[in-house]
C-alpha cells in the first residue's frame, strides 16, 4: 500500500510504501516511524479514540488515525486552522484559548433534583474529546481567526443545557462576540466529528436560548426592511 | 504565596492543581501533552463510593483491604473509602455528568471484587468526562498550563534532601527549561507502557516521573505489582471495560465453556484466562446475550473498538481477548501527606504508592484515589511551600541536562532502540507478566543490564531540534530501562505469591518473610532494595 504524507521541512508530500493490510492509519505511521523514517512526526496516545491526539486530514477529510483504516493512495495532511509545528503535529493552544473565551465550564451547580432524562440531554456533547477535527473543518477561520469555533460552542451548550447549572448568564454573554453569530451554519463540523456530535445544532440551540434571554440577533439587524419601514413614517 | 509545580496533567495532576490553587498557591502544571490527552481519558468503569443504605463505607474498606492481599494500609484505605461519597459529590458539583438511575440518583454498577454495586459512572466514559470536567475547572480557576514539556530531572539540594524544581525539554523548540518551585507534585501516571503492545495503556505511560524521582533520591514501593486487566482485545491490547463482565458478560474457553467466576478480583480472573489460553490457545468474552440495545447504551466504545481492531461485532460475535498490563500498583513511596522521601516532593495518583491498592487494585478505586488524594496532596504541597519556601540555590542540574540533550544527538545509533523497546515489551510480558519464576526473571534482568550498557550505542536518528519525537521516545526508553531493572529486582526478591505477583516457583503467600513493602532506592546510582513494614 502506498500512502503520501505532507512533510513540513520541505513542504512536500512524501510517499511511503508499506506492506500492511487491514490496520489503522496510526499502526501504519508507527511502522514507518520505528522502521523506515524516524523523522516522521505526529501525535498519538490512547490508540482507542478517546485522547483526541491523532486527528489528521485524509484526502481532505478529518479522521482520527487510530480509528481510520487507510487504503492505497491515501493522502495525509495536518488538520487546518492551527499552526503546524512539524509534519502532522499542530499547535493545540486553540483548545485553551477558545474554551477560556467561551467560559466553557461550570460556574455553580445545584446537586439535587435532576432526572436521568435531563442528564441524557448533555450526554453526547460531553463525549467531546477535543481532537479539533471540527475546528479544522470550519470555514469561518478564513474570515475570523478569533472565532470561538465549534468545539467551544458545543461545550458552552453542554454547560448551559446542564440541568444542574445555576449560572448561565456569563456564558451567554461571552458567546455573543466571536461566538454563535459568526457561525455560518454551513454544517461542515458535523460529519467530521468522531464522537457523532453536531456542533452546528448546538450553536442553533444557543442562538435560540440567546433570543429567549433578549439578546439581539445581529444577522437580522440590517437589510431586513423593518428599520427602513419605521423611519419613513 | 507558595509556588507549586505540578508535573503531569491527568486526573491526579488537575485535582491537585485545583486544590493547591484553592489553598492559595501559585500553580503551574507542566505536562508532555495537552491535559485532555492524558491517560485518565481512558478510564471507563467508574469511581467507587458507598452512596446509600444498600452499601457501606465498611464494606468498601473490607473489599479493598481483602483485594490488597496484606499490602494495603488499613488507615489509608479507611481514609480513602470514607472520603469517597464526598469525592463523588464534589465531582458532581463541579459538573461531571454522571449517568443516573430512574430516580435521578447517580447510577452505580458492580465491578469485580466488590460486594455491592458502587462504581459511579458516566456511560463507559467516566475517565474522559472526569478529566474534561477538571480541565474546564482549571481554566476557570486560571491555572497556568505549560504543555509540551517533557520532564528530564528534578532539581534537588542533595545535602538538605530538598526538591527545588525540575528541568524539562521543551518539545517544540528542543530547548531545556528550568522551573523552580517551593513544592513539586509528581502526577505523571504509571509505567504500563513498558509492556508495549501487551499493555492497555497510552503510549505516554512510560514512567518518566518515577524514574526522575528515584534519580533524585525518592524511594519507590512495591514496583513488582503490575495489574493485568483480564479482558483486552487479543490483537491490540485495547481495553474492554470490566463493566462488560459487571453487566453479565461471560468468559468462554476454546470449547466455548465458562471456566471461572467472571467477577472475582482481576488477578484471579487474569490468571484463570492465562491458564485457559495455555491449554486451548484462545479465550473469548461473550456479551451477545446482553442485547444490542444494552450494548449500544452502556458499552458503545467497546463495540466500536472491537469492530475496528478485531473486525467483529460483539452484538453477534465472540470477542477474542487476552490479559494485558493495565495498572501500576507500585509507585513513589509517600506518607499520609503524599510527600516522598525527598522534602517538598509530593506524588499522587498512579505514579505514587498511597498503599491503598496493595498487591491488587479493585476496579473503580483508581479514579477515586486520584480525587481523594489529589485534593489532599494539592493542599499539603501548598502549605508546605508556604511554610518552607525553597531557597534559590545555584544548581548544576540545568547545565547537566542541557549537556545531555546536546550530547545524546551524538550517540552512535549502531543499535536500533525501537527494536530493543519491542524486545523489552515481549520479555516483560512473557517473564515478568502474570506468571513468573526465578529463572525467567533473571534472564530478563540480564537483558536489561545489557540494554543499559548499550544505551550510548543507540540514540535518536532524527537530528532535528524542532519537535523531535524520536528524541522524546528515546529518553522515554531510557526511563523504562531504569524502571525495568527496579521492577525485576523487586520481583526476584519477593519469593512468594501475592495479588498480582504470582511466582510459579513459590506459589504460596508467605507473610513471615514477605508481609512487607518492597522498597527500592538509589545510593550513588546503585540500586538498593529491602523489605520494610
Amino acid at each position: 500500500m502506498t500512502i503520501s504524507i505532507q512533510r513540513s521541512h520541505n513542504n512536500e508530500t512524501q510517499t511511503y510504501n508499506v506492506e500492511l493490510e487491514n490496520v489503522t492509519l496510526l499502526t501504519v505511521l508507527n511502522h514507518i516511524k520505528t522502521s523506515l523514517d524516524p523523522t516522521l512526526t505526529y501525535s498519538h496516545g490512547c490508540r482507542s479514540g478517546v485522547c483526541g491526539s491523532c486527528a489528521v486530514r485524509v484526502n481532505g477529510r478529518e479522521q482520527l488515525m487510530c480509528e481510520y483504516k487507510p487504503s492505497d493512495g491515501d493522502e495525509i495532511e495536518p488538520i487546518r486552522n492551527g499552526r503546524v509545528i512539524r509534519d502532522l503535529v499542530v499547535d493545540s493552544s486553540m483548545v485553551e484559548q477558545c474554551n477560556r473565551a467561551g467560559l466553557a465550564w461550570s460556574e455553580k451547580t445545584k446537586e439535587e433534583g435532576v432526572s436521568a432524562k435531563s442528564m441524557e440531554q448533555i450526554e453526547t456533547q460531553s463525549d467531546c474529546i477535543l481532537c479539533a477535527s471540527c475546528y479544522s473543518a470550519c470555514p469561518v477561520y478564513a474570515a475570523n481567526p478569533n472565532f470561538m469555533g465549534p468545539f467551544t460552542l458545543t461545550r458552552v451548550w453542554r454547560y448551559v443545557n446542564d440541568p444542574r447549572e445555576l449560572n448561565i448568564e456569563s456564558k451567554m454573554a461571552a458567546i455573543q462576540t466571536n461566538g454563535i453569530w459568526d457561525c455560518t451554519l454551513c454544517g461542515a463540523c458535523v460529519p467530521v466529528c468522531p464522537q457523532l456530535i453536531a456542533p452546528m445544532q448546538d450553536i442553533k440551540m444557543l442562538r435560540m436560548k440567546s433570543g429567549m434571554l433578549g439578546y439581539p440577533d445581529p444577522t437580522m439587524s440590517f437589510g431586513g426592511g423593518f428599520d427602513l419601514g419605521g423611519w419613513d413614517f | 504565596m507558595s509556588k507549586v509545580l505540578i508535573i503531569g496533567s491527568g486526573g491526579a495532576g488537575l485535582v491537585s492543581a485545583l486544590s493547591a490553587h484553592e489553598a492559595g498557591a501559585e500553580v503551574i502544571v507542566a505536562s508532555k501533552t495537552l491535559p485532555t490527552r492524558s491517560q485518565t481519558s481512558m478510564a471507563q468503569g467508574g469511581m467507587n463510593a458507598a452512596l446509600d443504605c444498600d452499601d457501606s463505607v465498611e464494606a468498601h474498606i473490607a473489599d479493598t483491604l481483602k483485594s490488597s492481599a496484606g499490602l494495603g494500609d488499613e488507615s489509608q484505605i479507611a481514609f480513602m473509602c470514607s472520603k469517597a461519597p464526598e469525592a463523588v459529590r464534589w465531582c458532581n458539583r463541579i459538573g461531571l455528568p454522571f449517568s443516573r438511575n430512574e430516580s435521578g440518583e447517580i447510577a452505580r454498577r458492580k465491578l469485580g471484587g466488590a460486594s455491592a454495586p458502587r462504581a459511579c459512572y458516566a456511560q463507559d466514559y467516566t475517565g474522559l468526562k472526569l478529566l474534561h470536567t477538571l480541565y474546564d475547572q482549571c481554566l476557570k480557576a486560571g491555572v497556568e498550563f505549560k504543555n509540551g514539556r517533557f520532564l528530564l530531572n528534578l532539581i534537588t539540594d542533595r545535602e538538605a534532601n530538598r526538591v527545588l524544581g525540575a528541568t524539562f525539554l521543551v518539545i517544540e523548540t528542543g530547548e531545556v527549561e528550568e522551573m523552580r518551585a517551593d513544592a513539586v507534585i509528581m502526577a505523571t501516571g504509571g509505567y504500563g507502557n513498558l509492556y508495549g503492545k501487551h499493555s492497555t495503556n497510552s503510549v505516554q505511560a512510560s514512567g518518566d516521573g518515577l524514574a526522575a524521582a528515584v534519580r533524585a533520591g525518592a524511594r519507590l514501593a512495591d514496583m513488582e505489582f503490575i495489574q493485568f486487566h483480564p479482558t483486552a482485545l487479543k490483537g491490540s491490547s485495547i481495553l474492554i471495560s470490566e463493566s462488560a463482565r459487571g453487566a453479565g458478560g461471560y468468559l468462554l474457553n476454546a470449547n466455548q465453556e465458562r471456566f471461572t467466576d467472571e467477577l472475582a478480583p482481576r488477578d484471579v480472573v487474569a490468571r484463570a484466562i492465562h491458564d485457559e489460553m495455555a491449554k486451548g490457545g484462545i479465550v473469548y468474552l461473550d456479551i451477545r446475550h446482553l442485547g444490542e440495545e444494552f450494548i449500544e447504551r452502556e458499552l458503545p466504545q467497546e463495540r466500536k473498538l472491537a469492530q475496528i481492531y478485531e473486525g467483529i461485532d460483539p452484538v453477534h460475535e465472540l470477542i477474542p481477548i487476552k490479559p494485558s498490563a493495565h495498572y501500576s500498583m507500585g509507585g513513589i513511596e509517600v506518607d499520609a501527606q503524599c510527600m516522598s522521601a525527598v522534602k517538598g516532593l509530593f506524588a499522587v495518583g498512579e505514579c505514587a504508592n498511597h498503599r491503598t491498592h496493595g498487591a491488587n487494585r479493585l476496579g473503580g478505586n483508581s479514579l477515586l484515589e486520584l480525587v481523594v488524594f489529589g485534593r489532599e496532596c494539592g493542599r499539603n504541597a501548598s502549605e508546605y511551600g508556604e511554610k518552607y519556601p525553597a531557597p534559590l540555590l545555584e544548581n548544576l542540574q540545568y547545565a547537566k541536562d542541557l549537556n545531555f540533550v546536546r550530547g545524546v544527538m551524538y550517540f552512535t545509533n549502531q543499535i536500533d532502540f525501537y527494536q530493543k523497546q519491542q524486545m523489552l515489551a515481549n520479555i516483560f510480558y512473557n517473564n515478568v507478566g502474570l506468571v513468573r519464576d526465578d529463572m525467567g526473571l533473571k534472564a530478563v534482568l540480564g537483558a536489561i543490564r545489557q540494554m543499559q550498557k548499550e544505551l550510548p550505542f543507540m540514540g535518536p536518528r532524527d537530528k532535528s531540534k524542532v519537535c523531535n519525537t524520536n528524541l522524546v521516545e528515546f529518553i522515554e526508553f531510557g526511563n523504562k530501562i531504569e524502571l525495568a531493572e527496579i521492577i525485576v529486582v523487586s520481583a526476584i526478591s519477593r519469593v512468594e505469591s501475592r495479588g498480582a505477583h504470582y511466582r510459579i516457583d513459590a506459589p504460596v503467600r508467605n507473610d513471615t518473610m514477605f508481609g512487607a513493602h518492597t522498597i527500592t532506592w538509589k545510593e550513588d546510582g546503585v540500586l538498593c532494595a529491602d523489605f520494610i513494614q
